[in-house]
């Protein structure tokens, strides 16, 4: 795992456990015992305080945290026999999104992700998560290939955009992206999709329509990041915070408008600090919506999700 | 320092405007300067170099149906303020002060109507009202457009001009691709055609959905299409775009448009366009 790097507002904390951690040591000539009972429940206290009044723009940067999860970890702490699935069978094969076969307990799914990478070589392989046409049309040749075979699909998001460059124009990234919209609305399969870290835009939701929207508590989803926001309406990037305010990206935020059907709790501090409790903790999520969701009927799974996305949308009629 | 002063004062060149408001305009491309009511006979194409002016949904509804055939749809519906938006302005004064200025109530319109004969449902975008984009207002229309011609089994068209989605709608914006993507999936199932044409600009979450998903997509002469804006693309990857870059005719080599139009023979292409889906 990268270095853990400290978030600002968690410096208290990390403070407080290097004073426990002095003090353990000290406690082997003085008996300390109460004195640092007492200073890991103040711990406990603070940690909560810190993360039950997150500021918007301060879970942006736990959605960033290098030591997040990413779609990979997801799929060895949570799925088994894995089978990855490479290429769009026209141009190319794509790192930003991966995907395959895999079980879910007895039950067989198909598995589609973006995929960040956890340091410089690995981001620069993986492209930063930021997927290019090819990606998006592996995504759908997969998405035909579970709707062939009657499988679920689950999907995880987490990226900071599609890839905005010369060939991701010339190969048609817009299309691309309009393309899966339109088939994923209409596939015969259950969709969950899972925003696990960033969703940014076009190039998140280019893999995200589905029946069940699942959100993880300090994630965040919208039609722009903070910063490109700031630049684009304050003309500045030193409005972030502003930004990330104003677009009202949290998990919450969307539950209240009916954007995601479900906010998924991560372990006290963050999913970085306990990968494998978040794992149970989605998986659990996971295996009752499946379970729901595979016994509906096609056409009844179809016409509730169309439904779902008519209804999204905040209009004055006068 | 120069070694001699001027004794006069500057030529005075007087304020440069894009688009002067006298009878005169001067063409942007090719610097032909064009008698107005020449511009407007010419479909505000410039008659040496064809360049096409960017015009409103007023304009396209004058070129493409038959005189005194259109009806205006759902034009009573207004933008809310979901999120309670507020940037350097708040949403609700932005949207005021659109309405004021463009004249329109949001960045679309639909109706229907006929062209020469033929019926047509539509909806058309208006860049003028805050750069074209697209939030709820603009998600529903097109919705209803197409619900309009699947009740009626009549031909939807889409004329878009759009910066891409709304941020003031966060969210609610970037969902209103996926709705009008599902609508008109259900509009292709059904065997409806569906015509999409593209003109300058068309970029971001518009090209993303539902601009790039026509049965047949057309485009103007020179319209910039794309998913990322040049300027995004250019900090990106830290150089300058060849030129013709996300030009209409770039998209046409690429493969993403069917062909490109000329304003001038719109309503003919139209028309037999039409005709091919009819017999």
């Amino acid at each position: 795992m990268a270095a853990n790097p400290i978030l600002e507002f968690e410096l208290p904390l990390y403070q407080l456990e290097e004073k426990i951690e002095e003090m353990r040591e000290l406690g082997k000539s003085i008996n300390l015992t109460k004195e640092i009972a007492e200073l890991e429940k103040k711990v406990e206290d603070l940690r909560h305080d810190i993360y039950k009044n997150l500021t918007r723009w301060q879970r942006v940067q736990i959605a960033r945290h290098p030591a997040r999860p990413i779609t990979l970890d997801y799929i060895n702490g949570i799925f088994t026999n894995f089978q990855e699935l490479h290429g769009d069978r026209s141009f190319g094969d794509d790192h930003a999104v991966i995907g395959g076969f895999a079980q879910l307990n007895e039950q067989s799914v198909m598995l589609v992700g973006h995929q960040k990478g956890r340091d410089t070589k690995s981001n620069l392989y993986r492209n930063f998560g930021m997927a290019n046409p090819e990606g998006y049309r592996k995504a759908l040749r997969l998405f035909k290939l579970a709707e062939k075979f009657n499988k679920p699909i689950i999907t995880l998001l987490d990226t900071p955009g599609a890839f905005p460059g010369i060939e991701a124009e010339e190969r048609g990234q817009a299309e691309a992206i309009a393309r899966n919209l339109f088939e994923m609305s209409r596939l015969r399969v259950p969709i969950i999709v899972v925003i696990i870290g960033e969703g940014a835009s076009g190039g998140a939701i280019g893999i995200g329509i589905g029946d069940r929207i699942l959100m993880l508590e300090n994630s965040w989803y919208s039609v722009i990041s903070p910063e490109s926001c700031s630049s684009i309406l304050w003309r500045s990037w030193d409005f972030k915070e502003q930004a990330a305010e104003a677009l009202k990206l949290t998990a919450k935020d969307l539950k209240e408008i009916s954007v995601i059907d479900e906010i998924i709790p991560e372990p006290i501090g963050g999913a970085h600090r306990n990968h494998s409790l978040m794992f149970d903790i989605l998986k659990k999520t996971l295996v009752s919506e499946i379970k729901s969701l595979i016994k509906e009927k096609p056409e009844k799974l179809v016409n509730a999700r169309r439904e779902k996305y008519y209804k999204l949308g905040v209009w004055e009629e006068k | 320092m120069a070694w001699f002063n001027r004794q006069k004062a500057n030529i005075n060149t007087e304020q440069q405007r894009e688009m002067p408001d006298g009878l005169w305009t001067k063409c942007p491309s090719c610097g032909e300067v064009i008698y107005k009511k020449e511009l407007e006979l010419n479909y505000f194409t410039c008659i040496k170099c064809r360049y096409h002016f960017r015009v409103g949904s007023n304009e396209y509804i004058s070129f493409i149906f038959d005189e005194g055939s259109f009806v205006e749809t759902n034009e009573n519906i207004f933008s809310g303020d979901p999120l309670d938006f507020t940037d350097t302005k708040p949403y609700k004064e932005r949207i005021a002060d659109s309405i004021e200025k463009s004249g329109f109530n949001d960045a679309i319109i639909t109706g229907y109507g006929t062209v020469n004969g033929k019926k047509l449902s539509i909806a058309i975008m208006n860049f003028s009202f805050i750069g074209g984009s697209m939030g709820s207002v603009v998600g529903e229309k097109i919705y209803r457009a197409a619900k309009y011609s699947l009740d009626k089994k009549v031909p939807l068209m889409i004329i878009s001009a759009s910066g891409g989605a709304r941020m003031q709608e966060a969210a609610l914006s970037l969902m209103q691709m996926a709705k009008t993507s599902a609508v008109l999936a259900e509009l292709g199932e059904a065997g409806v055609p569906y015509i999409s044409m593209l003109t300058d600009p068309t970029t971001g979450g518009v090209t993303a959905s539902y601009a790039m998903l026509g049965d047949i997509n057309i485009a103007e002469p020179g319209a910039l299409i794309g998913f990322a804006g040049p300027r995004v693309i250019e900090q990106t990857i830290k150089k300058k775009l060849p030129a013709g870059f996300q030009r209409s005719e770039f998209l046409l080599d690429k493969g993403f448009i069917d062909f490109i139009v000329d304003r001038k023979e719109l309503k003919e292409k139209l028309t037999s366009v039409l005709q091919w889906f009819e017999k």
